[in-house]
């Protein structure tokens, strides 16, 4: 029983992430944009200007000269958050990718890192006047929703074990559209439905600033008005609106 | 300095921090709001003259078109994570400690209601995510707090995503617009310069005549005859220039420079009456159309006066317009030279010229003031001088220095792209604004004062007219004196020496008593074509 309501949990959320996703990516793709706008100074090249994104996207550069504690605490999150991520490939795969195998250690690590960041980042909202007045209840929530996944996740790997074979089990039958019974450990199904929620509101709310920063045209766009005229398209406004 | 003083306050800087974060007033600056436009002003733009009564449904769908039109307004309103990087970076929240002043606040004012309409989260559950209706008082919060925006983008500098306050600024006042909501500033002057061609409303008979009196100042003060010259068809170059160069104070005085640079360059030049203005104030108000009706008629002066060039005098916003958005609103501008930059700023014309060697400029005729230059901001961050980037920090500077003796900086924290606005820009340049202008103003003051304080700074130069006037009405309010802020081309026209002029004569004598060297020739071939052309206009 359990184990059908996870295994339709997981399509579904599958689902509405990837469609929600490529439906959002789509959306912003197909937006114009008008005019040139990319705050500058800015790269004059287009080259130029993905590697300005790049170095948005890694280093979070313009938070870095924004305030060192935010840049700490989101950089040391993110970073940790990827590495958490890739070490999660291992549930969804047989054999192991060996660049997989080696995060292994790192991955436990990020974990904790993960958390603390995760908890100072909140602590920071609660505790700054600022950072109160500008927060909704969602901002508060998806902080401890991402705080619950990783102390569950972290509980499973130093308190209370789960059968990790059996996940993989789990997962892989998923991935073969043969589920696998799943073990029944309050954790796990836990960390599990909170996973779930996680891909289900990610295309509908700021989690999509993932996706979306490389879309952001102050940051991508090169500096070239007078070299090359910038003339876009006129939008299509029926199709548009449509969508 | 005493130097017995006790830890605490030796610790205590000499000077307030001019980015010190206040402490939250909530609705502090909640009665600040621009007159209304009136019904004529509303309607000579093609905006309904008063609110109309759909006006809900109205703005709403209006949002939906901007969304749907605009990447970076759909990104910035959907993106923000609230990370609070922003929240201490507008100068209006260092001034006034509003927290509807804080970038990522003056954002939600306007991505609730977007939320609510057009989110699925907003709409399923509203109150978990600030989703709000757009109700009357929502509206007037728009009103308030998106006319205390100069939309200077420095909040985009820090955000992680690059969300730019001023785009949503735009948006909103583009919104209340066209429900019958506009703000009597900027609509009345946007007014004026379709009917007579500038913001100031100056016709082309006053304009003639203001140009003729600086003519005769320029010549009673060097003896060469430097040409403003009007609608002079077959120029090669059409100078837009910002219309209170005409008259205001040091506006003016940085207009004398560009005409004594462009007499010395030797090439030929032109105003126009059709395009006595550079300002665009259609970006203020977020007017895609408007914007562009505003641009067509510099690209239409230029066919009309057949010039091969067009440049542009110091005004932040219309160089961000002319720099970023010429081409795309008015062009292509196949019929100019396209040797040259399209459009070109007058500091890079001046630079050109002094790295060639072409200008004698004499420093000590600057030796009366120390400088220090405020980097007005959207030539700061939305514009570009010269080929690489960051020369729109750099040109400026290279030009002061190449006129006085005694330059510094401000605190780097609060020049080049994280320069602080002047307080009055974006369509706020208006008296019954001067509170939240003051305020606005204070950080920059600040910095002036570590500046003045330290290194006995006297003046400030800028590049932008509505930088100018504000600080001139400012600058008292904090002790400094109002002719303390100068132009660029105030400084150049200060030192220039013009060739066979009484400057140069003298500096020639004294050259003379040094070593005695042939004596050069005056060139006259500058000044003649020039003396017959006046001639041929006035017959
Ligand atoms: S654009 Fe400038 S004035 Fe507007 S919110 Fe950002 S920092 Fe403040
Ligand atoms: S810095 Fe950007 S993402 Fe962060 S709160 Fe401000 S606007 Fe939002
Ligand atoms: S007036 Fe000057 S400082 Fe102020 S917004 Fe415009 S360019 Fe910036």
């Amino acid at each position: 029983m359990q184990t059908t309501i996870y295994a339709v949990l997981f399509y579904s959320a599958a689902a509405i992430f990837a469609g929600g996703l490529a439906l959002r990516l789509w959306q912003y793709a197909r937006t114009p944009v008008p005019l040139k706008v990319p705050t500058t100074p800015a790269p004059v090249t287009r080259a130029g200007a993905a590697f300005r994104v790049l170095r948005e996207v890694t280093v979070f550069e313009s938070l870095f000269k924004s305030s060192k504690w935010i840049w700490l605490f989101g950089w040391v999150f993110h970073v940790s958050l990827a590495l958490v991520l890739l070490r999660h490939l291992r549930y969804f795969m047989e054999p192991v990718w060996p660049p997989v195998a080696l995060l292994q250690p790192f991955g436990v690590y990020a974990g904790f890192a993960m958390v603390a960041a995760l908890f100072a980042l909140w602590v920071r909202r609660v505790a700054i006047a600022r950072m109160r007045y500008i927060s909704d209840a969602f901002d508060h929530l998806i902080l401890l929703l991402l705080l619950a996944l990783g102390a569950t996740g972290l509980g499973m790997k130093f308190v209370e074990h789960t059968d990790i074979v059996l996940v993989k089990g789990f997962f892989l039958g998923l991935m073969s559209f043969e589920p696998s019974p799943l073990p029944s450990d309050p954790l796990l199904l836990a960390h599990l439905a909170l996973a779930a929620v996680l891909m289900i509101v990610f295309p509908f709310s700021k989690l999509l600033h993932a996706p979306g920063v490389f879309f952001s045209p102050s940051r991508n766009q090169t500096d070239d008005p007078r070299e090359r005229r910038y003339a876009p398209v006129a939008p299509d406004r029926t199709a548009v609106s449509k969508a | 300095m005493d130097r017995l003083t006790t830890e605490d306050s030796a610790e205590r800087p000499l000077h307030p921090d001019p980015l010190e974060c206040p402490s939250l007033a909530i609705g502090a600056m909640a009665n600040s709001k621009p007159f209304p436009a009136s019904a004529a002003h509303q309607t000579a733009l093609g905006f309904p003259g008063e609110l109309v009564e759909n006006w809900q449904e109205k703005a709403i769908a209006k949002l939906g078109d901007l969304v749907r039109n605009n990447r970076a307004l759909r990104f910035y309103l959907d993106g923000c994570v609230r990370c609070g990087a922003c929240t201490d970076k507008c100068h209006y929240f260092l001034g006034t400690g509003d927290p509807n002043n804080m970038p990522v606040a003056r954002q939600n004012l306007m991505r609730k209601v977007y939320r609510r309409h057009f989110t699925l989260s907003g709409r399923i559950a509203p109150s978990l995510v600030g989703a709000e209706d757009l109700t009357r008082e929502v509206l007037d919060e728009w009103y308030t707090y998106f006319h205390q925006c100069s939309q200077c983008r420095r909040c985009s500098v820090y955000c992680p995503f690059g969300i730019d306050t001023a785009e949503i600024s735009m948006a909103a006042r583009e919104i209340m617009d066209h429900i019958g909501m506009g703000q009597k500033y900027c609509n009345e002057i946007i007014g004026k310069v379709f009917k007579v061609g500038n913001n100031l409303g100056l016709p082309p008979k006053a304009l003639k005549a203001t140009l003729a009196s600086l003519e005769e100042e320029i010549e009673e003060d060097t003896g060469v005859p430097v040409r403003l010259p009007l609608d002079e068809e077959g120029a090669d170059i059409l100078l837009v220039t910002p219309s209170a160069d005409f008259f205001a104070s040091p506006h003016m005085e940085g207009l004398i420079g560009y005409a004594k640079v462009l007499h010395e360059s030797g090439v030929s030049w032109t105003f126009s009456s059709h395009a006595s203005e550079a300002a665009n104030f259609g970006m203020f108000i977020g007017s895609h159309e408007t914007m562009q009706k505003v641009a067509q008629r510099i690209a239409d002066a230029a066919r009309d006066l057949k010039v091969k060039r067009i440049v542009f005098g110091e005004c932040g916003h219309a160089w961000r317009v002319a720099y970023n958005f010429l081409d795309t609103l008015a062009g292509p501008f196949d019929f100019l030279d396209r040797r040259y930059p399209v459009p070109q700023h007058i500091c890079e014309f001046t630079h050109d010229l002094i790295r060639q060697g072409k200008l004698t400029l004499d420093k000590s005729k600057n030796d009366h003031i120390r400088l220090t230059f405020h980097d007005s901001c959207n030539v700061a961050r939305a514009s570009r001088m010269g080929d690489v980037p960051g020369g729109q920090f750099e040109i400026p500077r290279a030009i002061l220095r190449a006129s006085c003796n005694h330059y510094y900086d401000m605190d780097p924290d609060t020049i080049r792209e994280a320069t602080l606005c002047c307080g009055g820009g974006g369509g706020l340049l208006t008296d019954e604004l001067m509170d939240l202008r003051i305020k606005g103003a204070s950080p920059r003051m600040k910095a002036l004062r570590e500046v003045a304080d330290e290194h006995g700074v006297t003046h400030m130069a800028a590049i932008c007219a509505i930088c100018k006037a504000q600080f001139s009405k400012v600058l008292p309010k904090f002790g400094f004196d109002m002719e303390a802020i100068v132009s660029v081309h105030q400084m150049v026209s200060n030192a220039i020496v013009l060739t066979g002029s009484k400057q140069d004569e003298e500096a020639n004598e004294a050259d003379e008593q040094a070593e005695p060297v042939p004596a050069v020739a005056v060139p006259a071939e500058t000044a003649e074509p020039a003396q017959a052309a006046n001639a041929q206009e006035e017959a």
